[in-house]
């Protein structure tokens, strides 16, 4: 077994290493934008300098061109990733694991499905394999210093043109699958200036990273890329703070794996209170004040 | 124009679904089952783009058992112009639909296929993008914002950090998003309607040859169940003494 993970920037280096170390098996990395130093484990690190990540169908036909040799190609569950490896899992013949949460041997994976409502443990029946790993349910990798290093072209044939690009401005804050604490906030927030003032403003006292309810984000309360969920981002900080949201199931999907998850909400019957280590059954709109007054550093 | 769009029976995902205690399967607890509501999604975008050009052609097609064809009859009721059940009781995993898919492509010859991002079953992810690399035609996921004109697909789609736009010729594969539409009530004449439209059945032309196998399905890992505190001090002081706060 050899794996090539790849990685779609530095940021992702560690993450995907913590997967390399539970397959148990020697892993190169593919980085294809940026550079890095430590490769956390990776016996080669393989530069491939894009100034920006190309479209899926040429990125597809790039990363297959570099993967020859190797018994599983795997990248950190994201939309980009999930965009693109289904192609280099067509391209290489791959059985593919999307979403995977636990490695039970080489060919044996667990993911959840349903919303998270299930866990299914998949076999992979073909030779390689190709997958998307949720890399928070893995243990964090140790940095192993300097990595060896070798540039690679990765030619990347596009049909499409990229007219445009915009990434919100996250005012700093960190990126939120990443992000050691997030504030949530759903619908009761009113509107944009009252959910930035309060879910951004807690999110800020504490370095955290804003997340929202599709209710939130539907109602222009909250940006799209802030929707945590089954069809949103998936996160599991050490904190998640969910203020003034119910708890749908589609909800908990994407955030049930947090550590420690604390409730905010007027309604001491919610379904987030089920999954809450902490409970706060008060108004948002004083709780969450008292909060940053008391958090802030 | 022609547009396919490929529609998957799934349980209401509203429902509360469960592991058997055995493992072996899913308890639905009954529930019905609808059209996935990505693809419902990806009906409501196609019928749309036929209301503003009435030479848009609609092909809905479904690959399983003689059940799938409730969720025909409903992408007709939506406005689909005709439909097509692949009907099979066998196992089909993403790239066996995906290459199934790709051979109706070939037949039909539509100039889009247009589907949900992810079925909410399986939450594989995988199908359209399989279908768009198996025909080498190009491809936008996550559409929030889609225009189809002079032979080219500009879509608009999120991204981890926001939105960006992408052009392409046709033909193409394009995947839907919650934001592109809000899919409409089917009136009842629309109902009747449909009852008269082609809904054709066949056999597959692809065997499943199943890349994945799903061996077992449990429960999630539940949470030790939490408390309720009583002011903002008291969370304060649980949070420090769990070291999530400083």
């Amino acid at each position: 077994m050899k794996a090539l993970l790849i990685a779609f920037d530095p940021s992702e280096l560690e993450p995907l290493a913590r997967f390399g170390a539970a397959l148990g098996a020697p892993f190169d990395v593919l980085l294809l934008t940026g550079s890095a130093d430590d490769g956390y484990g990776a016996s080669e690190m393989l530069l491939a300098g894009l100034a920006t990540v190309p479209p899926a169908d040429g990125l597809a036909k790039g990363i297959a061109s570099v993967a020859e040799g190797y018994t599983h190609v795997a990248a950190a569950a994201s939309m980009r990733s999930k965009d693109v490896m289904p192609r280099v899992a067509v391209l290489l013949d791959a059985g593919m694991v999307t979403d995977a949460i636990a490695v039970l041997d080489g060919k044996t994976f667990q993911r959840p499905i349903v919303a998270g409502s299930v866990i299914a443990t998949v076999t992979v029946e073909t030779e390689r394999v190709a997958l998307t790993v949720r890399t928070s349910a893995f243990d964090p990798a140790t940095p192993t210093g300097s990595a060896n290093k070798r540039s690679v072209a990765l030619y990347c044939p596009t049909a499409v043109a990229r007219t445009s690009a915009e990434s919100q401005a996250s005012g700093g804050r960190p990126d939120l699958t990443q992000a050691k604490v997030v504030v949530s906030g759903g619908r009761p927030l009113k509107d944009a200036g009252t959910f930035e003032k309060l879910i951004g403003g807690l999110a800020d006292a504490l370095g955290g990273g804003v997340g929202a309810t599709r209710a939130a984000v539907d109602s222009g309360i909250a940006p799209n890329e802030a929707q945590v969920g089954q069809t949103g981002k998936i996160v599991a900080p050490e904190l998640y703070i969910a203020a003034g949201v119910s708890g749908s199931t589609q909800h908990l999907a994407g955030m049930k794996d947090s550590k420690c998850i604390v409730a905010i909400n007027t309604d001491g019957d919610a379904p987030i209170f089920e999954v809450a280590d902490f409970g706060l059954v008060e108004d948002l709109y004083t709780a969450i004040p008292a909060l940053m007054e008391r958090l802030r550093p | 124009m022609k547009i396919m769009v490929p529609i998957k029976r799934v349980v209401d995902p509203y429902a509360k679904v469960k592991a058997l205690p055995d493992g072996t399967g899913l308890d639905t607890g009954g529930a019905k089952f609808e059209i996935n509501p990505f693809d419902e999604i990806a009906l409501e975008e196609a019928v749309r783009k036929r209301e503003a050009d009435p030479s848009v052609q609609i092909v809905a097609v479904s690959i399983g058992s003689s059940s799938c064809e409730d969720q025909l009859r409903k992408a007709l009721a939506m406005g689909a112009d005709e439909a097509i059940l692949i009907e099979s009781d066998a196992e089909w995993d993403s790239p066996s639909v995906a290459a199934e898919l790709a051979a109706l492509a070939k037949e039909l010859a539509p100039d889009l296929v247009l589907m949900g991002k992810q079925a909410t079953d399986d939450d594989n992810n995988q199908a359209a993008q399989m279908l768009a690399a198996l025909l080498d035609w190009p491809q936008a996921t996550f559409a929030s914002k889609l225009d189809l004109a002079g032979g080219r697909a500009t879509v608009a789609r999120e991204t981890d950090t926001g939105e960006e736009v992408l052009e392409m010729a046709l033909p193409c594969v394009v995947t839907t998003d919650l934001r592109l539409n809000e899919p409409r009530y089917i009136a009842l004449p629309g109902i009747i309607k449909a009852r008269s439209k082609p809904l054709a059945k066949r056999p597959p032309t692809t065997e499943p040859r199943l890349r994945t196998r799903t061996v077992r399905l449990d429960a999630p890992p539940t949470r030790p169940p939490g408390r309720k505190v009583g002011s903002v001090d008291e969370l304060v002081s649980e949070l420090k003494a769990r070291g999530v706060v400083a």
